[in-house]
């Protein structure tokens, strides 16, 4: 028996407006905008704006901030998404196997800075790097390292940033991990053990081919979360020094919001989902690959 | 678990670890709280003091005084209840129709939705931000809301859930001639609530600390949120430190509070996400 047509508008309706107004219409728009000189005076009068066909993507090509900004944001996946999945999957096998007594509390605390706010978090971590009065080069000068000055160094903006995100990133991977470790049964380890496999040969063999769909989905997650980067540079280091802070997203809210170039930021959206499609893409198509 | 006995010496290995990595994630937390007590001497010092001497309430009380963080701190309640609330309606009420509903061209209609999904909120900044404009729903708690209440994943959340519901039930309702109203409160609502609250908790979550959106829709002083707020006072107050940790102090401990009381729906919802794979 079908649905009466009143009940389908009364419950998908409002859901599906709203989605319409705010998601599909703007992707349509963003595609429409970025093929235009869309600026500060078509804001209040769109017909003010030309269509100038693939201009801005040509002028992206050589605009030598984007370049630094696709440069900085490749180089915080590359090395945040590994290093967020090892820790994460460290504490998950480290609290599966031993911790029995804290288990929860530490469970907890890894948790924690993954819901608190990145805006507010980012200030404490910009009193923790202080060169002078900040926690870490106080920590580091007990044993006898000298402190840097980490959010003014163009050498150590992005890896104090990359820490941020890395400390805000493991709790919830971790508890995918520790599921997925919960669900893999004891008799396989045991006859590994039986055959005389060691511990390494034990997590090569068993447990990582165990957590595969754990891994391809954290992975996938992360690669679209970690080039969507944004607030922590906005917030440590505004895109600084000398750029070399600056991510995809950063230099698009700079482009649209401060100085107005809609059409030209709608184009680095458009660019920036594109790789994100991309990557996505050949993660599955790995994935299907791998099976 | 494993049965066998796991030797002393590697507990104790695992212990250190992890009580490391517990001291990694936890200082921050106790710094920020620590300085937003200190009077200005005993923030600037060498080496810096775990604990204030001389613990003082200066600091919060400017920040509500001098900098009016009451304003953003309502805001931010007021925005974050109203688009949980719509948001878990809005997704509960499309959920039951894509898993229960009969009508042709639904499956398409809900991979639209999921398709949605794909897309980074990044590439409808701008054109939503024209909408609002146009709308003159810029600096408004509608602007603030509504943008984000429709939320493809809430839907496919409270589907999966309700599809688990046995049809018998809804059908037996419908011989006694109850219509889908109805059967929507009495019957899928009242089954829902696990996922309901899981969906509830990540949305506040989600809504509290949300940034952005709110950065480029409130510019007006009056209709900052919390996010926003900390933003500015940290550029226009660069040197109070003890001003800023309080600040964030403010924006942080309210949802490590609902994190305490609903830690089992974040930790089921988040399995739960995992499972679409």
């Amino acid at each position: 028996m079908k649905t009466r047509l009143s009940a389908i508008l009364i419950f998908l309706g409002p859901a599906l407006f709203i989605m319409t107004v705010f998601i599909i219409i703007p992707i349509a728009l963003s595609l429409l905008i970025s093929v235009t000189d869309f600026n500060v005076y078509a804001i209040f009068d769109w017909r003010n704006a030309k269509f100038i066909g693939f201009q801005n993507f040509i002028n992206l090509f050589s605009d030598e901030i984007f370049w630094k900004a696709l440069f900085n944001t490749f180089y915080a996946l590359v090395v945040a998404m590994p290093l967020t999945i090892i820790f994460s999957l460290l504490f998950a096998l480290l609290l599966n196997r031993g911790a029995t007594y804290l288990k929860s509390f530490f469970r907890l605390s890894l948790y924690l800075p993954s819901i608190t706010n990145t805006v507010a978090i980012a200030v404490v971590w910009a009193w923790l790097l202080n060169p002078r009065y900040g926690l870490l080069n106080w920590f580091l000068g007990l044993f006898g390292i000298a402190g840097q000055n980490w959010l003014s160094d163009p050498k150590w903006a992005m890896p104090s940033i990359i820490a941020l995100v890395v400390w805000k990133a493991i709790g919830p991977n971790m508890l995918l991990f520790l599921a997925g470790l919960q669900n893999i049964p004891d008799f396989l380890y045991e006859a590994a053990e039986l055959d005389g496999a060691n511990r390494w040969k034990q997590f090569l063999h068993i447990t990582v081919p165990s957590l595969r769909p754990q891994l391809l989905f954290v992975s996938v997650m992360l690669v679209i979360g970690y080039l969507q980067l944004f607030e922590e540079p906005y917030m440590l280091t505004k895109g600084g020094p000398l750029n070399s802070t600056m991510s995809i997203v950063l230099y698009l809210y700079r482009q649209g919001f401060y100085q107005f170039n809609f059409g030209y930021a709608s184009a680095v959206a458009v660019v920036l989902f594109g790789i994100i499609l991309a990557l996505t893409a050949i993660q599955m198509r790995l994935r299907k690959y791998q099976e | 678990m494993r049965k066998k006995k796991i030797p002393f010496i590697e507990q104790l290995g695992v212990h250190i670890i992890l009580f490391a990595a517990f001291l990694i994630m936890a200082i921050p937390f106790f710094w920020m709280v620590s300085t937003s007590f200190k009077n200005p001497d005993e923030i600037y010092i060498f080496p810096p003091r775990w604990v204030p001497h001389r613990p003082t309430f200066d600091n919060y009380i400017e920040l509500f005084k001098t900098v009016d963080f009451g304003r953003p701190l309502l805001n931010t309640i007021i925005v974050a209840v109203t688009s949980t609330f719509l948001s878990v309606m809005l997704s509960a009420m499309a959920g039951y129709g894509f898993a229960k509903f009969r009508f042709r061209g639904k499956e398409k209609l809900f991979l639209l939705v999921l398709a949605t999904l794909m897309v980074p909120g990044q590439m409808t900044l701008i054109p939503v931000y024209l909408i609002l404009n146009s709308l003159n729903l810029l600096n408004t708690y509608a602007g603030l809301i509504l943008p984000g209440v429709a939320s493809a994943f809430g839907i496919f959340f409270m589907r999966q859930f309700i599809t688990s519901i046995p049809d018998e039930l809804i059908d037996a309702a419908k011989m006694d001639g109850a219509r889908e109203f109805f059967i929507f409160l009495k019957i899928i609502l009242p089954l829902s609530k696990p996922a309901l609250a899981t969906l509830t908790i990540f949305n506040f979550v989600g809504a509290w600390n949300s940034f952005l959106w709110p950065l480029i829709v409130a510019t007006d002083e009056k209709m900052y949120t919390l996010p926003v707020a900390i933003s500015v006072v940290q550029g226009q107050y660069g040197e109070k430190i003890a001003l800023q940790m309080s600040g964030s102090f403010i924006v942080i401990i309210p949802i490590i509070i609902v994190f305490f009381f609903a830690q089992k729906y974040i930790i089921k919802g988040l399995s739960m996400s995992g499972m679409k794979f």
